[in-house]
């Protein structure tokens, strides 16, 4: 399979979850493990250009596709506009869900730059957060959505903001 | 709003950008060369004998170095408790089993596959007795769970008897005679506090080495506690403390589930010295479910008595407590906190009583807010059932009876003083910008239409900023560990030869931001660019006492500490700059990475000149050691007392009983403000995971000990679409308590909510004659509470 | 959290895979059921056979007046296909309320009907819009109809040589439409079903002249509630004629209870969630 834009390969167990070989094997550790009932969403990769939980896939079944994970995002350097969504919009508190969630807002931004509320908190439905109550999420993503079709962000929403 | 100088800087975080990129490292990331892994053997029924326990098919399984049981760590003792009332847990099953999820047996083996496997094929018999599920069986004592004590009751805490050397008055008379007068309107309610699951999204995890030539351990946990843990590995293996390196890395959520020291941390180091190499352990959800501690589990009945003009003659709360079956870190003493708090803004006799007591389920311990949820949604639910029955608006009633801005400090029953409070003020805010007037003409025009909308408001003081020497006598310290007691705050500052800075802290983050916002304390005191700033905490090795991060104290008590630390550092560097400007200390003022004269902004020096002069003695003033850094310790005299109310609107179905929310609004106080969009940030948080607990969470063992809410597809926190956006608004009430005014936030959401969201599903109903219904509020509830009524 | 050892067999022809199917096996397509069942050990094939590399199978066509989705459609092709949109909308909502935006990326709806869970929403709409399973395993393809395909939970009339390689749905006629609607664990629309009713309809000169109507999360399996639907049709589909067949929903339901609601208050939910997506339905149906 092709991992951000590497070609790797390696004899794994069957039963080898994808995260464990993205994690264990790849050393590529920003991929996270909340649950194991695929329904934290921490492992959320993009498996030929789609979000994926890479805790409810083997390894083997990612054999010939493309996987981009959290640190294969930033293109040279640059942060992803939802990168910088989450920064400048305080996105993360433990920063734990944060990779999941970013990749998840981006497969979303990549459908639809400008989406309502109602589809940004849809389309990061399957990426459970405990410390920011998705409040900051959202004005992260749209933040992104901004950035994504040339426009300035709305302001920050906290007092004091600048 | 108001702000302290640099502070209240609209700083972006320093944590985030490892974070955002996935280069943060938390403990399941570190893989030690040729580290083995652990896996338990944990028990499936609540309560019963072992009567036989076969380990040898896993011993010869692949791949498995090792299988410990109770005999081989027996010698250890059970896990060290703080307030050790109750039965201390084994560190593995010694013979017996009291909950679903017991550690029996650990596996150690050369993959978490492999160790998994082998823990299955350990074979155990039990012999299985009745579960004590019930509370209030439990109480009975009918069934006993632990033979050798006394009673299931472990503990009862009253209001005016939880430290008799207070001699404090009982004020049971006061509030029963109030009953009996002949104006007295009482209302009463029996509700339940249901038990939670914290679920930080980071599961536990440690990695534990011993290096048998230096005779040190290792070990990185998951924690918020890293030098309790040192201080209880240390006093189960007679070792010193400092040959107990414990580093808590990125900790990826805490909320009171880490700020418990484990028997599996225990173990894991015990596993380590051992064998000889490097071994790690990480729950899986189903064992953070079932293994990791629990949150409050409370029943009980509160009382109001008032007239019906509004004004509060007294209030009762009965209420049993669940500890679960194994006393751990805090456990009986969590209502303790609730009990300081019982009064919440209101001047007026208290009768509190809570149980404690013992069942067949996963020890409870400190979860968010810690026995103040409890304490402030029994009260508030009440006072709103009040202000329904006497026909009077919930906020008027309740700004009828708060404490006024010019009693402060204001000593409430329980011996304890309220710092500083504004509670008027903060209602006033919430009634101006959630358009109070406008949301009741809306709910009562949506009414009017046959729609169920109902309006709730909550308030809430908390207490937090545990530090006062005061605690440690009623146990709350970490001197069971065989730590100092006293739960001081401290920080050392130190300017680096290159002025950078190091701040090396005791507390440390689980998600709030502490490098921000003490590189901003530091970086305001000394006028050093928060990017020079590093802020390093969570290795006891770098810093010889840490108490930790919970009870929103960090910030009122470490921030403090850093803070006066800052102070030192900045008095002596001025000597330096006044050195070098030949100018007088006293006229030297710290801006921009540098210093100046006041008055003569032209004679100035940078902080890499006045660094590199701080290291070489041929720069200094004559006499004055090189070196520039300072260490401080912090003990308040109080704790901080936040304050604020909240407001919802929500609609019912009335068909399916389904709870929408449809605006949430709150007003917090916690005095000073350090950085206002982290503040935001942990309000939303708080009020979410109250949220969560009225309308969602509910952890639900049956009557034979069963956990039926082990993974989230069953115990359902809140996701995206289940919330609205929240609009916050602040109060700012300094306290006197520490000079930087501050309070603390990390719960005040949290404490806030909960009652706030029933109070709004209560009125959307009353229409219909609903009273009170338990949560979680979900729609089956609902639905029920509406048929009954109706009925 | 770490499955138990399988052997793992990924056939790129149907005829390889029937190969590899026996009593220990297991078909896996996108495993979003399977693999967490497996993760926590409650359930441990021998042998998983992942048919998601078998060509031809990932498709959405007409054929001969019917829609035919194929094994390895994903519910969010599924969700937004305008062919399903158009023919069988109640089975597009169920599979767009199916899961999270990642398990509709992966999950099928051909293994979200095989794996038959009683809460999951496609089963309904698949039911409501008289899906025909297409069972296929060595010794030749087997036609079943939705109403025979769900057996209990977790179970289906699959027999373990068998997979299911498509589901074939007539093409709406003149007059039809279909709907799903539901109540989640949480509320809204959001996670498995506390109780969710599909309905399909055939609307002939203002009366309901046909109808179907399937219930999900309610009992021990997706089942149609036929007298509902008998009720129904003839009546002229107005809100008081829904709601008053609807009151029969659970006639033919074994009701169970569990952490979500009690055995009343399904029975009350199948009622208005049959109402609700009749209601829909008939809308629908122009």
């Amino acid at each position: 399979m092709t991992v951000n834009g590497q070609e790797v390969s390696a004899d794994v167990e069957a039963r080898t979850l994808l995260v464990h070989y993205i994690r264990e094997n790849l050393h590529l550790t920003g991929t996270h493990v909340g649950c194991e009932t695929g329904y934290c969403g921490a492992c959320t990769v993009h498996v030929d250009g789609a979000p994926v939980k890479s805790c409810t896939m083997l390894a083997v079944q990612a054999e010939g596709l493309e996987l981009t994970t959290i640190e294969g995002l930033a293109q040279n350097g640059e942060l992803h506009p939802v990168q910088e969504g989450f920064w400048e919009r305080h996105g993360l508190q433990c920063g734990f869900c944060t990779p999941g969630m970013i990749m998840s807002a981006a497969a979303l931004l990549a459908d639809n730059d400008n989406p309502s509320e109602a589809e940004i908190r849809h389309g990061i439905e399957g990426n459970l957060c405990r410390c920011t109550g998705y409040h900051n999420i959202v004005r992260a993503v749209e933040y992104a959505g901004a950035k994504v079709r040339g426009e300035e962000p709305p302001a920050p929403d906290w007092e004091g903001a600048s | 709003m108001a702000t302290t100088s640099v502070m209240g800087g609209d700083v972006r975080r320093r944590e985030d950008p490892a974070l955002i990129r996935g280069k943060g490292t938390y403990v399941d990331d570190i893989q030690p060369t040729a580290v083995l892994h652990i896996a338990f053997t944990r028990s499936p029924v609540a309560r019963a004998k072992i009567t036989s326990l076969d380990t040898s098919a896993a011993k010869a399984m692949p791949g498995v170095v090792a299988v410990f049981t109770h005999d081989d760590v027996a010698h250890l003792g059970p896990l060290l408790a703080q307030v050790p009332i109750g039965k201390l847990r084994p560190l593995l099953a010694a013979g017996e089993v009291n909950h679903v999820g017991e550690a029996i047996a650990m596996v150690v083996a050369e993959n978490r596959y492999q160790a998994q496997d082998a823990a299955d094929a350990i074979d155990v018999d039990y012999d299985t007795m009745p579960a004590v599920i019930d509370l209030k069986e439990a109480k009975s004592d009918a069934v006993k769970v632990h033979n050798e004590l006394d009673s299931n009751v472990l503990h009862t805490w009253t209001y005016h008897g939880y430290w008799a050397a207070l001699g404090l008055e009982d004020q049971t008379p006061q509030v029963d005679a109030a009953m009996e007068r002949d104006d007295a309107v009482v209302v009463s309610l029996e509700m339940i506090n249901q038990r939670l699951i914290p679920v930080a999204i980071e599961p536990r995890s440690v990695v534990a080495d011993y290096n048998e030539g230096y005779g040190r351990f290792t070990v990185h946990s998951s924690t918020q506690v890293p030098h309790a843990l040192s201080g209880v590995i240390s006093k189960t293996f007679g070792m010193q403390a400092s040959d107990v390196r414990v580093i808590a890395p990125e900790v990826g959520g805490g909320f009171g589930a880490k700020l418990n020291v484990y028997n599996d941390e225990v173990l894991a180091a015990f596993a380590a010295k051992k064998l000889g190499r490097a071994v790690k352990w990480t729950e899986t959800r189903r064992e953070a479910a079932g293994s990791t501690i629990h949150g409050r589990g409370w029943i009980g009945t509160a009382t109001i008595v008032g007239t019906k003009e509004g004004e509060f003659l007294g209030y009762k709360l009965e209420a049993i407590a669940d500890m679960g079956a194994y006393t751990q870190n805090f456990t009986v003493a969590i209502p303790l906190l609730g009990l300081w708090i019982a009064s919440g803004q209101y001047k007026m006799p208290v009768s509190w009583t809570v149980d404690c007591v013992v069942t067949n389920t996963m020890t409870t311990d400190a979860y968010r807010g810690a026995g103040r949820p409890e304490a402030i949604y029994y009260l508030e639910r009440i006072i709103d059932a009040f202000a329904h029955e006497i026909g009077m608006d919930p906020l008027e009633v309740r700004k009828k009876n708060f404490w006024q801005p010019d009693e402060f400090p204001a000593v409430m029953g329980c011996g304890f003083a309220l710092d500083s409070g504004n509670y008027a003020g903060a209602v006033d805010r919430l009634i101006e910008v959630s358009g109070y007037q406008d949301l009741l003409k809306m709910r009562d025009d949506a009414r009017a239409e046959g729609r169920h909308v109902g309006i709730g408001v909550g308030s809430y003081v908390e207490v937090c900023g545990f530090g006062p020497a005061v605690l440690a006598e009623i146990g709350f310290s970490w001197a069971s560990y065989g730590l100092p007691a006293s739960f001081n705050g401290s920080g050392l500052v130190r300017v680096n030869p290159d002025a950078t800075v190091n701040v090396i802290i005791g507390t440390g983050p689980t998600g709030q931001g502490h490098e921000t916002t003490w590189a901003q304390i530091v970086g305001d005191g000394l006028g050093i660019p928060i990017e020079r700033i590093r802020v390093r905490h969570g290795d006891t090795q770098e810093h010889p006492m840490g108490i930790g991060t919970f009870g929103s104290r960090s910030l009122a008590v470490d921030g403090t500490a850093t803070y006066q630390a800052t102070a030192r550092v900045r008095e002596k560097a001025a000597l330096i700059a006044a050195h070098i400007l030949e100018a007088s200390a006293d006229d030297i003022v710290f801006e921009d990475n540098g210093a100046y004269v006041a008055g003569s902004p032209e004679k100035s020096v940078d902080w890499a000149a006045i660094a590199k002069a701080a290291y070489q003695a041929h720069t200094l003033p004559e006499g004055m050691e090189s070196g520039l850094e300072a260490y401080s310790a912090f003990s308040p005299g109080n704790a901080t007392w936040p304050f604020g109310t909240h407001l919802a609107v929500v609609e019912v179905d009335e068909e399916t009983g389904d709870v929408k929310i449809l605006k949430y609004v709150a007003v917090d106080d916690c005095g000073n403000v350090v950085n206002p969009m982290i503040v935001d940030g942990q309000v939303h948080g708080g009020i979410t995971q109250g949220i969560g607990q009225a309308l969602f969470e509910d952890a639900v063992y049956d009557s034979d000990g069963n956990l039926l809410t082990g993974s989230l597809l069953d115990y359902l926190i809140p996701t995206a679409e289940d919330l609205p956006s929240f609009e916050l608004s602040h109060t700012v009430t300094p306290t006197d308590v520490n000079p930087m005014g501050v309070k603390g936030i990390g719960e005040a959401g949290t404490i806030g909510s909960a009652h706030t969201i029933v109070n709004a599903v209560v009125d959307a109903l009353s229409p219909l004659g609903v009273k009170h219904i338990d949560m979680p509020l979900r729609p089956k509830r609902v639905w029920a509470a509406i048929q009954e009524a109706r009925s | 959290m770490y499955p138990r050892e399988f052997d793992y067999v990924a056939p790129t022809s149907l005829e390889d895979a029937f190969a590899a199917l026996g009593d220990d096996s297991k078909v896996m397509s996108g495993g979003m059921s399977l693999i967490p069942l497996m993760k926590m050990r409650l359930f441990s094939p021998g042998t998983v056979v992942d048919i998601g590399r078998i060509a031809g199978l990932d498709t959405i066509s007409e054929d001969n007046g019917n829609l035919v989705i194929g094994a390895l459609v994903r519910h969010g092709e599924t969700a937004t296909n305008p062919l399903v949109a158009a023919n069988a909308q109640a089975l597009a909502t169920a599979a767009a309320l199916t899961g999270d935006v990642q398990v509709r990326n992966r999950g099928t709806t051909c293994g979200a009907l095989a794996h038959a869970d009683v809460a999951a929403d496609q089963p309904g709409g698949a039911l409501a819009v008289g899906a025909t399973m297409v069972a296929q395993s060595a010794s030749g393809t087997r036609e079943i109809a939705a109403g025979d395909f769900f057996v209990d939970a977790l179970t289906s009339a699959l027999e373990p040589n068998e997979i299911l390689t498509s589901i074939r749905i007539p093409k709406a006629g003149p007059g039809e439409g279909s709907a799903y609607d539901k109540l989640g664990r949480r509320g809204g629309l959001s996670d498995y079903a506390v109780a969710g009713a599909a309905a399909w309809v055939r609307m002939d000169g203002g009366s309901v002249a046909d109808a179907r109507v399937a219930l999900t999360g309610v009992g021990t399996k997706a089942s149609l509630a036929d007298a509902t639907a008998q009720a129904v049709i003839g009546t002229d589909g107005s809100e008081s004629a829904v709601r008053a067949a609807a009151a029969k929903a659970a006639e033919d339901v074994t009701v169970i209870e569990d952490l979500y609601g009690s055995v009343e208050y399904k029975t009350h939910l199948a009622s208005v969630y049959a109402t609700r997506a009749l209601l829909k339905a008939i809308a629908n149906a122009g």
